[in-house]
């Protein structure tokens, strides 16, 4: 239910919002331009995204419902004109009905119809053809991801587990210590086949030290970077938008 | 006691809006000292002589502008005010359009030309099938460049086969998607690697560097605003850093303030 407050409220926000930027296209800080109505529109949606922090609102929903639409066809319009344009409409079809002086790619018609398939999961009666297509992305996908992931992640990652402790410098060395013992009573932690009692729970303990760090650390990472979002945009609306920041 | 536990969360937001407001409009000077990731990026790119091939992949969209763009942005301008070839592409459709306007706008400023000082490929669907099709083969990877110009015989790839002949290539990403390139990419093709991340992600890029799978990382908007320093070109990023600088002092605080008033409240849920 909306409050009468509430309405008010966003009806000012409206009323002021409109007049500052009529009084910025008319006295040409924001140009009547591409750029300028660009810059309007971004903020309005900026503040239309962050009023859902006073609380949940049709502005937002509005702006949000926007976003999903315009990021929907903006990637339809890429994928057309990189990828459906060049590799199929213009490899394969246009030659078929068209000289120009390239022959068709006929073996383009396998994963495009491949492609077409993965629709088919929308029809019950021909929904099993998807499965085709499905069992040549994970058949592929599988033979190329296990040989290659099992190199570079796996082996290549244990090679510096097997490297010798000792670096050559104090601090190196402890280093390599830490790691190790970070890996090691990590992997006890997640062993479940015996209960963590006696040295296996001591060593365990270790373990929940270290992925407490870990998390801390992951934790610390994020606020940082929920932060420079924010930064962003009230750089964006103090530069960009007011121009009262260089 | 108990009120202070319940203080509405509004009242936060507008602190953390002030945190960050304030530092801007009265813009003080932080010290950013780079670390030795970025460092060891910014190395391997000053290293390189004029006419080399830097692969920038901006496998990001919108939702991380904020701190991949200035990224950008700053390899960029190491890139072309050392005259090397950069190549840009991206793996995300979303993406297209930030790489190349910061591409362009960038270019522009040092008067380099598309096709000829730098050229940008677009995006290609497939993610981990393109790395590999560009390890064996960029011409039939991409065969036409963003423009729709061929790419065979373009000045700016003069020399260039395939992902081995690369100089340098730099992912910079928003998900997991650099773990494709140092699978299919760097492990099979054997090129130097470096990724810039947003900071949520920056964790995850440690045991890379041990293993020397990467050559250094750049994480979040202090990352670039690192290499914006060592570059010489201080931009949104490194104007970043004092309200960073606050916001976190803040949070510290209500961190300590919620756990101080949760004990002396008797530890109540």
């Amino acid at each position: 239910m909306i409050k009468k407050t509430d309405v008010s409220i966003t009806t000012w926000i409206l009323i002021a919002f409109g007049t500052v930027n009529i009084a910025f296209l008319a006295t040409g800080k924001l140009g009547f331009n591409g750029k300028g109505l660009g810059i309007i529109t971004a903020v309005a949606i900026t503040l239309a995204m962050y009023s859902f922090l006073y609380k949940d609102n049709p502005v937002f929903k509005i702006a949000e419902n926007i976003f999903v639409g315009v990021a929907m066809g903006y990637s339809i319009i890429i994928v057309w004109f990189n990828i459906l344009k060049p590799d199929v409409f213009e490899a394969l079809i246009v030659p078929m009905f068209k000289d120009t002086g390239n022959a068709p790619q006929y073996l383009v018609i396998v994963p495009t119809l491949l492609g077409l398939f993965m629709f088919l999961r929308f029809s019950s009666k021909l929904s099993w053809l998807s499965r085709w297509s499905f069992a040549f992305i994970v058949g592929m996908g599988s033979g190329i991801a296990i040989p290659n992931f099992i190199n570079a992640i796996l082996l290549r990652q244990l090679e510096p587990m097997l490297a010798p402790l000792y670096t050559g410098s104090f601090w190196g060395t402890i280093d390599t210590l830490l790691v190790l013992i970070g890996v090691v009573s990590v992997l006890f932690y997640f062993f479940f086949s015996m209960e963590h009692k006696g040295v296996i729970g001591g060593v365990s303990v270790i373990g929940i030290w270290f992925l407490m760090i870990a998390f801390g650390a992951s934790f610390g990472y994020t606020v940082m970077a929920r932060m420079s979002l924010l930064i962003g945009r009230i750089q964006f609306l103090l530069k960009d938008w007011l121009g009262i920041i260089q | 006691m108990e009120k202070l536990l319940k203080i509405d969360r509004r009242i936060l937001f507008v602190l953390v809006a002030l945190a960050v407001t304030i530092p801007l409009l009265f813009r003080f000077k932080m010290p950013v000292p780079p670390t030795r990731h970025v460092k060891s990026m910014y190395n391997k790119i000053d290293s390189l002589s004029e006419d080399s091939h830097v692969l920038i992949s901006f496998d990001y969209d919108p939702s991380s502008k904020e701190e991949l763009q200035p990224m950008a942005h700053a390899l960029l301008h190491h890139c072309f005010k050392k005259n090397i070839k950069v190549i840009g592409m991206t793996l995300y459709p979303a993406g297209t359009g930030l790489a190349e306007k910061a591409i362009k706008e960038i270019g522009k400023e040092y008067g380099k030309k598309s096709g000829k000082d730098y050229v940008f490929l677009g995006f290609k669907a497939g993610s981990s099938l393109v790395i590999m099709n560009m390890g064996e083969d960029i011409y039939t990877a991409f065969q036409e460049d963003f423009y729709g110009k061929k790419t065979v015989g373009m000045q700016a790839l003069k020399g260039v086969r395939s992902l081995r002949d690369i100089d340098y290539a730099v992912n910079l990403t928003a998900s997991g998607i650099y773990e494709a390139w140092i699978v299919y990419g760097k492990e099979k093709y054997n090129f130097d690697l470096g990724v810039g991340c947003t900071a949520v992600m920056g964790p995850e890029m440690y045991p890379f560097i041990q293993s020397s799978q990467l050559t250094g990382f750049m994480g979040g908007l202090k990352g670039a605003a690192e290499y914006e320093t060592l570059v010489g070109h201080k931009d949104r990023a490194s104007a970043g850093m004092a309200p960073q600088s606050v916001v976190h002092v803040l949070v510290v605080c209500f961190i300590l303030f919620g756990n101080f008033i949760y004990f002396a409240s008797g530890r109540k849920k």
